[in-house]
């Protein structure tokens, strides 16, 4: 039913009046005096700077004004939708851009929530971005993107440790060898309590490098199949919980929970999605700059985050610009700048002029930030519906009634 | 014939958002929903929420919280009372406790965390030197199963909450003379009190503490922080739910909104019982002729427990002050390694529209609130009180029914009628959680108001509204600034109906601050716990000195 419903909407002509993205010069004209309402998490005083210094360019260059509505959860902008499409507010709505993930993205497009045709690949800036060497471009939590979003940065799951605590000889490669560490250092691991993001993204990690055959992730749960092909998953987590950090009973609530427990010396390893986190949190004085980086030589899990714009938005040419300016060869330069932000490019580099290529090239990482060639082989993410099994399940054995 | 028409407006505005927000509540709750494609009826929602890992532990915690934390908080609050008041040292304490109830949950709660984690303020203040921790203990506390912490965090917040109601209600009793009869019968200054003094007290002060135990059962953000996280409270998982991106789970988190509604009325009907048993306990004591005369050891311990309660709220506070100028804060470092004023230039540049905003929301529903609570409460000693009361039934439904349960619904309304994120919605939407607090405050001490001087103001010749104006307002203007700045406060701290009916548009201080909380810098949310606190001071502010101003020269009046 979901698909059907998805591809009703994708046959959907678009509504006369929206604008196309592919007459650049009559989008620009539109979106002249337009405010953006961009729904983004709120919860980074670095990417709230960042958004305001793109809302100063939008504004002198097009005439486009940007409000940033800082969200505590993307989940509450996909509300607002739902609430207006309830009320049968099809035009005119509040949101007129989403920051959004896999999950939020996955619900939107089967709901009929987003602007249709696909309008992301016919942004002029487009023509930068890295579409061949990074395949989670097109297709978000394994789900197409056909266009519905604009991929705004890449995520790339990296360990963190301090090395004047921590030996760096004894630091796990794989997640087995991250049991027998927990092993011998009790209760100085842990990971957010899923359904938050990173901590679902290290149970994702885990379910790869645990299964037996990966190429089951790539298509949706069988729920006849689940418990055996994540019986390796679960015995591992059964072995790793009263190994943790209060013996498992509870959990750091998100990442930067899990930086502050880093920080007191609670813990001895955390991850994040953002290789650069720990050179920013080193910049931003909540880290000792004795912190360093490391992944897993076999691979880690990685993805990109995107931007989208809602069937109802009501600033729509507004929205396509601040769209197209954040995938600009300058806003992204400026955005992976650990300094700024510290988010990495969705751009081929090496395409790009070479005025823009020194943009990318004259950034100082930081000690704590892996180089490129550094961060070792990606892993896709699986498909949606196995976070949501895993979670469950999770929840069940790990989440509940200890 | 104004007073005429306000227990019918207060209805309209207060009941009418709550029930059509119950009712998107409920409808989905069975399944009927038809934006997300749910047509039909159906039970199978409340099924699934059966089977839920852990529900019945959820579910059990919040009862626990309610009931525990008011019992706590009341015993102490009656004891504290019992003992000291009337003499100076509960004077002082007054003055030391009233700005807490100013104090954001959230703000508090953070201060208690990073006091009492093994990391904590407290821990570091004994490491090394004295634990030996080189490494801070692996013990759970902060988040521990038996929801200890939360209550302890619950507790510091009602405690001044109940006794300003109580401080509310005390004049209307005569607490010199009882006590003088009491005293001469032989009690001790604590059963004189309780057995004296407290029934009639808490009977004004019996919808506060009900408020407090729906609060405490059905509260976000303090159970989110310190609360147990495996499984969390059923409001922590409820609001979970309802921002889960599968929106079929809008109908799953609908039937744990009823969940939570029948939660907190099990807890308040159980504490009902506990009234009864308590009464029937106290009736035995005083009916054996037991009179308690060594009760030293009992006002010191109430007394110890107030000023526990006030220094934990203020260590957290100055704590939290002390982060939001760190730099690097390393275990187990007592203070900073480096201070830094880069949390506040961040924020000082964006500071200006959300505190004017959250100023002007507060503002104007105050006012309104007042002055509806006001007209009510005039219309009621015109008509009599149980006619007035059931009307007013309404009013409390806010306090009862957790926000979770409507709110959704609320917005669905505000969607439809176009005025989302307007201001006069915002201030409508705000309107319906400060009414409550500003009709509790303010309604006992009004119906306990002596109408003898009001006989004597008619009986001099006065109409009827310069007795309003000129006797009964100015003898209660107290407790009308009092009940404005409890409403005020509860404005500034509104969280999710600014979210949603302001829909992210008209941001104030604390959906700044808990956006940037859900970042977990303790930096910066050291500066917006101070941000928050701000308005709220201030509105005490004027309530107690006001009073002092206006009344210098009438010392009965002062006090």
């Amino acid at each position: 039913m979901v698909c059907a419903a998805a591809s009703l909407v994708l046959s959907m002509p678009a509504l006369a009046g929206d604008p196309d993205a592919t007459k650049w010069n009559a989008v620009l004209e539109d979106a002249r005096g337009e405010t953006v309402y961009f729904n983004a998490w709120g919860g980074a005083q670095n990417i709230n700077a960042y958004l305001e210094w793109a809302g100063t360019e939008i504004e002198k260059r097009y005439g486009v004004k940007l409000v940033h509505v800082k969200l505590d959860d993307t989940a509450n902008a996909v509300a607002k939708v739902v609430a207006e499409k309830a009320a049968g507010k099809n035009s005119g709505g509040t949101v007129d851009l989403i920051w959004i993930n896999g999950e939020n993205f996955a619900a939107m497009k089967a709901q009929g929530l987003l602007f249709v045709p696909g309008w992301a690949e016919d942004l002029p800036n487009r023509k930068f971005v890295d579409v061949e060497d990074k395949p989670t471009i097109k297709s978000d939590f394994t789900v197409p993107v056909d266009g519905l979003e604009s991929p705004w940065g890449m995520a790339k799951l990296v360990f963190f440790h301090d090395s004047a605590n921590t030996d760096v000889a004894e630091l796990p490669k794989s997640a087995s060898e991250l049991l027998t560490w927990a092993q011998k250092h009790p209760g100085r691991f842990s990971y957010p309590q899923p359904p938050d993001f990173i901590g679902s993204s290290f149970l994702k990690q885990l379910l790869i490098e645990t299964i037996s055959d990966r190429a089951l992730l790539q298509k949706p749960v069988d729920e006849a199949m689940f418990s055996e092909v994540t019986a390796p998953l679960f015995a591992y987590l059964d072995v790793l919980n009263p190994l943790m950090w209060r013996r498992g009973k509870a959990f750091p609530q998100n990442y930067p929970a899990m930086k502050q427990l880093l920080a007191d010396n609670e813990v001895d390893i955390i991850f994040a999605f953002n290789p650069s986190e720990a050179s920013s949190a080193i910049a931003a004085g909540e880290l000792p700059d004795t912190v360093r980086s490391f992944t897993f030589p076999g691979g880690t899990l990685s993805n990109t985050h995107f931007v989208a714009i809602p069937y109802n938005a009501a600033a729509k040419a507004g929205a396509l610009v601040l769209a197209d300016f954040l995938i600009s060869p300058e806003a992204q330069g400026r955005k992976q700048d650990p300094a700024i932000w510290g988010d990495p490019t969705v751009l081929n580099v090496a395409a790009l002029s070479v005025a823009d290529r020194a943009r990318f090239e004259t950034i100082d990482l930081g000690v704590a930030t892996l180089k490129p060639d550094e961060l070792g082989p990606t892993l896709d993410e699986p498909h949606a519906s196995w976070m949501e099994r895993i979670e469950t399940e999770w929840k069940r054995r790990y989440g509940a009634a200890n | 014939m104004l007073p005429r028409l306000g227990p019918p407006l207060a209805i309209l505005l207060l009941a009418g958002p709550i029930i059509a927000g119950l009712l998107g509540t409920l409808l989905p709750a069975f399944g009927y929903l038809p934006a997300l494609g749910g047509n039909d009826f159906t039970t199978s929602h409340f099924q699934k929420l059966a089977n839920e890992p852990g529900i019945g532990t959820s579910a059990a915690l919040a009862i626990i919280a309610g009931l525990v934390t008011t019992a706590i908080s009341l015993a102490v609050v009656m004891l504290f009372v019992a003992g000291w008041a009337g003499t100076r040292i509960f004077a002082r304490i007054q003055q030391l406790i009233s700005p807490l109830l100013a104090v954001p949950h959230a703000a508090a709660a953070f201060g208690l965390a990073f006091l009492i984690a093994p990391s904590g303020m407290l821990s570091r203040l004994v490491s090394p030197e004295l634990s030996g921790w080189q490494r801070p203990p692996d013990l759970l506390i902060v988040h521990d199963a038996m929801g200890l912490s939360m209550i302890a965090g619950l507790v510091v917040k009602e405690i001044p909450f109940l006794l300003l109601v109580t401080l509310a209600a005390l004049p209307q009793v005569d607490l010199a003379r009882t006590r003088l009869l009491t005293a001469s019968l032989g009690y001790g200054r604590v059963s004189g009190f309780v057995f004296g003094v407290w029934p009639p007290v808490y009977a004004q002060i019996r919808l506060a503490v009900f408020a407090a135990i729906a609060f405490a059962t059905s509260v976000v953000d303090v159970a989110a922080i310190l609360g147990p996280t495996a499984p969390a409270t059923l409001a922590v998982r409820l609001t979970r739910w309802m921002q889960d991106p599968d929106l079929s789970m809008r109908f799953f988190a609908s039937a744990g909104a009823l969940l939570q509604l029948g939660v907190t009325v099990s807890a308040l009907l159980a504490w009902v019982g506990m009234e009864r048993v308590g009464s029937a306990i106290c009736m035995a004591m005083s009916g054996r002729g037991h009179r308690f005369r060594h009760d030293r050891t009992l006002r010191n311990l109430a007394l110890a427990a107030m000023l526990l309660a006030a220094l934990t709220v203020a260590s957290g506070l100055v704590t939290l002050g002390i982060w939001s100028c760190a730099g690097l804060w390393q275990f187990p470092d007592m203070l900073p390694q480096q201070f830094s004023a880069r949390a506040w230039q961040n924020t000082a540049p964006r500071i200006g529209a959300p505190l004017a905003t959250t100023f002007l929301v507060a503002a104007l529903s105050t006012l309104i609130a007042v002055f509806l609570a006001v007209l009510c409460l005039i219309r009621e000693g015109e008509t009599g009180r149980s006619n007035g009361r059931s009307a007013l039934l309404f009013i409390y439904l806010p306090l009862i029914v957790p926000q979770v349960a409507f709110l959704f619904g609320l917005q669905l309304m505000f969607v439809l009628s176009g005025t989302v994120a307007s201001m006069p919605a915002l201030v409508l939407a705000h309107l319906i959680f400060v009414m409550p607090y500003v009709f509790l405050s303010l309604s006992d001490p009004w119906r306990a108001y002596d109408r003898r001087y009001e006989a004597v103001a008619a009986g001099l010749g006065k109409r009827r509204w310069t007795t309003l104006f000129r006797v009964r307002l100015p003898m209660l203007l107290r407790a009308v600034l009092t009940a404005a700045a409890v409403g005020f406060a509860v404005s500034v701290g509104q969280y999710l109906p600014t979210l949603l009916i302001g829909a992210g548009r008209l941001d104030t201080i604390t959906t700044e601050a808990v956006a940037l909380a859900s970042g977990g810098n303790r930096r910066v949310i050291g500066v917006y716990a101070f941000l928050q606190l701000i308005l709220p001071i201030l509105g005490f502010a004027v309530a107690t000195l006001l009073p002092a101003l206006i009344f210098r020269n009438r010392r009965a009046l002062r006090a």
